[in-house]
């Protein structure tokens, strides 16, 4: 007779947690033993890299204190940060009004800190012999609401391009990238066409706009970096000659002093003014705006200027020591 | 031609199209397999495996990852396991038929067909918020366990049913109470069906990402999780990060996460074979 062998199988599983909890790994050597403590970090998915970057490197300064880093989009994050839930959260736009009010109502003081830049690019396909520039009018008049199932071919939008189809490429609706991209070019955030195609992996953008001759696509900077054999950047033209002359091409040296607009766009850090009084976050806080120039463009990201890094640390520091005598 | 010869034409005719319906998922996979072990094979080594996530794509491991999904993979099945073959074991041999026990069958039917992210929103509601187990491995078993109940109660169900009657005649005829009959004969009887089951389920949870980001599984984690209440992440989660990276380095460490989470699953299911097997060969009626 043969019996019911519930109790070996449980066994194994009991036998792998054990072993589990067995190899947890030591911390290594690190300037600050000392510190100790858990920090939380969740928002964008674009800001992410960053925030990574500088755990890492923060691991080498306070090798005990644990940073975790997750990426439920910009959106997610605000919720989290808004109730409370995580010390800091990565924005790749600004809070908004609701966000705000929503923090407000939970007694939540925070400081925004913008941590470097990232240029939004406008690109076609290398095969593209006609578009040599562009303008922020004419990008209008592509992504408008109004354009949807009108604006349909390249002669439309200036007419010595060629009367051929335009297929479009951007951003997913649900991204912060879609929301500062609408915000710039349409005038209105997430408002634009929705006959194009949509996808919040740019990496699916790129495959699209470099296999399809008539394509026009917009996406983050370090995409384009990676990927320039395969595609042609577009310069950009706000006919405003107050930022640079003509049509800009998105370079490190034109996000960073500002006449690739309106298309370079800040990144940002919220922290909570709760978190910031503890000793492992206000150094966490204070590392990343030493180290953000940097790791920043290590991970394909534009900095800021030198000064303005500056400007961040006394003005985070004002905050935190305000933050401690409350 | 006669009639006969044109029943023999299509019946040929459906065979080849059989033929060819099976080999569309077939040569799908195997190119999808073939294209993943080219770009990854390469990239494991002892190091990725025990390193911690980095900035640096040649320098990036999948340590906390796969730990991760193991504790995962592990807590599910303490949770679920129970559960689920109570519950089936509690609707084949004791519900009476009637209106609750029907409106409880298409219940289970319908879960099964939920979405998952739908099951994280749930999760993150009831376990993060309300009971307070934050983004915890707790959290994260709770909610696949939720996801895999109904898989793991319906191949219970189909398993005990697939008992013949005639054991549980034999049983109760030497006097066995129902309990004794399901614990001595009806279980060990189908145990191999149910086992498939749960492990076909636990494959299920194994690839899952979006439940567990929406109850706040992590990206970024630098240390292995040393009790159910710590937080996490795992591999799905992991190569969702790298897939969407802008260097091609990341893509490749994608790749190769992608070949050891194909590898757990791989495993799983060959443990249920090989069990299923073995406890086949002991059933002698």
């Amino acid at each position: 007779m043969q019996t019911f062998s519930f109790k070996n199988y449980s066994a194994i599983i009991l036998s792998c947690a054990a072993l589990l909890t067995a190899c947890n790994g030591g911390n290594q050597d690190s300037n600050n033993p000392d510190m100790a403590g858990n920090i939380h970090i969740d928002g964008s998915s674009t800001v992410y890299p960053i925030t990574e970057a500088v755990a890492e490197e923060f691991r080498l300064e306070a090798g005990n204190v644990k940073v975790t880093v997750g990426v439920s989009g910009t959106g997610g994050g605000m919720k989290k940060f808004t109730r409370g839930e995580i010390d800091i959260v990565n924005a790749s736009r600004s809070m908004n009004e609701a966000e705000a009010s929503l923090a407000k109502e939970n007694n939540i003081t925070y400081i925004e800190l913008p941590v470097a830049y990232d240029g939004l690019t406008v690109v076609v396909n290398p095969e593209n012999n006609w578009v040599k520039d562009i303008t922020v009018a004419e990008l209008k008049k592509i992504w408008e609401p109004e354009a949807q199932g009108k604006i349909k071919k390249w002669n439309q939008i200036r007419p010595e391009w060629p009367d051929k189809e335009i297929h479009l490429y951007g951003a997913g609706v649900e991204s912060g990238t879609y929301d500062y991209f609408t915000e710039a070019i349409v005038g209105k955030s997430h408002s634009s066409r929705g006959d194009y195609t949509a996808s919040e992996d740019d990496n699916v953008l790129v495959q699209g706009v470099s296999t399809d001759p008539n394509a026009l696509g917009f996406f983050g900077y370090a995409y384009y970096e990676e990927n320039k054999a395969k595609l042609k950047v577009v310069p950009v033209d706000d006919e405003n000659d107050a930022n640079g002359k003509g049509a800009i091409l998105p370079s490190l040296e034109n996000v960073k002093n500002g006449s690739y607009a309106p298309l370079s766009r800040p990144l940002f850090i919220y922290v909570n003014s709760k978190a910031a009084v503890r000793p492992e976050v206000d150094s966490f806080v204070n590392f990343y705006l030493e180290a953000a120039a940097e790791l920043s463009e290590e991970v394909g990201y534009i900095p800021m200027p030198a000064a303005l890094y500056k400007e961040q640390l006394q003005k985070y520091k004002a905050f935190s020591e305000g933050a401690a005598k409350k | 031609m006669t009639n006969s010869d044109k029943n023999r034409l299509k019946d040929k005719a459906f065979q080849v199209f059989g033929i060819f319906c099976t080999l569309i998922g077939l040569v799908v996979l195997a190119v999808f397999l073939i294209d993943i072990l080219i770009k990854g094979l390469g990239r494991i080594d002892w190091e990725f495996l025990t390193s911690l996530p980095s900035r640096r794509a040649a320098r990036a491991g999948i340590l906390t990852a796969w730990a991760g999904t193991l504790w995962i993979l592990v807590l599910t099945t303490i949770i679920a396991f129970p559960l689920g073959v109570s519950a089936g074991v509690y609707l084949e041999e004791y519900a009476r038929k009637n209106r609750l026990s029907n409106f409880l069958e298409i219940n289970i039917s319908n879960l099964a067909g939920v979405p998952s992210i739908i099951y994280g929103l749930l999760g993150m509601e009831i376990f993060v918020r309300q009971m307070g187990l934050g983004g915890s491995l707790l959290s994260g078993a709770l909610t696949l366990s939720l996801l895999i109940l109904p898989i793991i109660i319906v191949t219970t169900r189909e398993a005990i049913k697939a008992v013949p009657g005639s054991i549980r005649d034999g049983s109760y005829a030497l006097g066995a109470s129902k309990w004794q009959t399901v614990w001595n004969q009806v279980l060990p009887a189908s145990f191999g069906g149910i086992l498939t089951g749960i492990i076909l389920a636990l494959s299920r949870a194994v690839g899952e990402a979006a439940p567990l980001i929406v109850i706040g599984a992590l990206a970024y984690v630098p240390f292995i999780p040393s009790s159910p209440l710590d937080e996490f992440t795992v591999l799905p989660i992991q190569i969702f990060n790298w897939t969407s990276r802008p260097q091609e380095a990341f893509l490749i460490n994608a790749a190769a996460a992608i070949i050891m989470l194909l590898f757990i699953t791989f495993l799983l299911n060959g443990i249920a074979v090989y069990l299923r097997n073995k406890q086949q060969k002991k059933i002698k009626w």
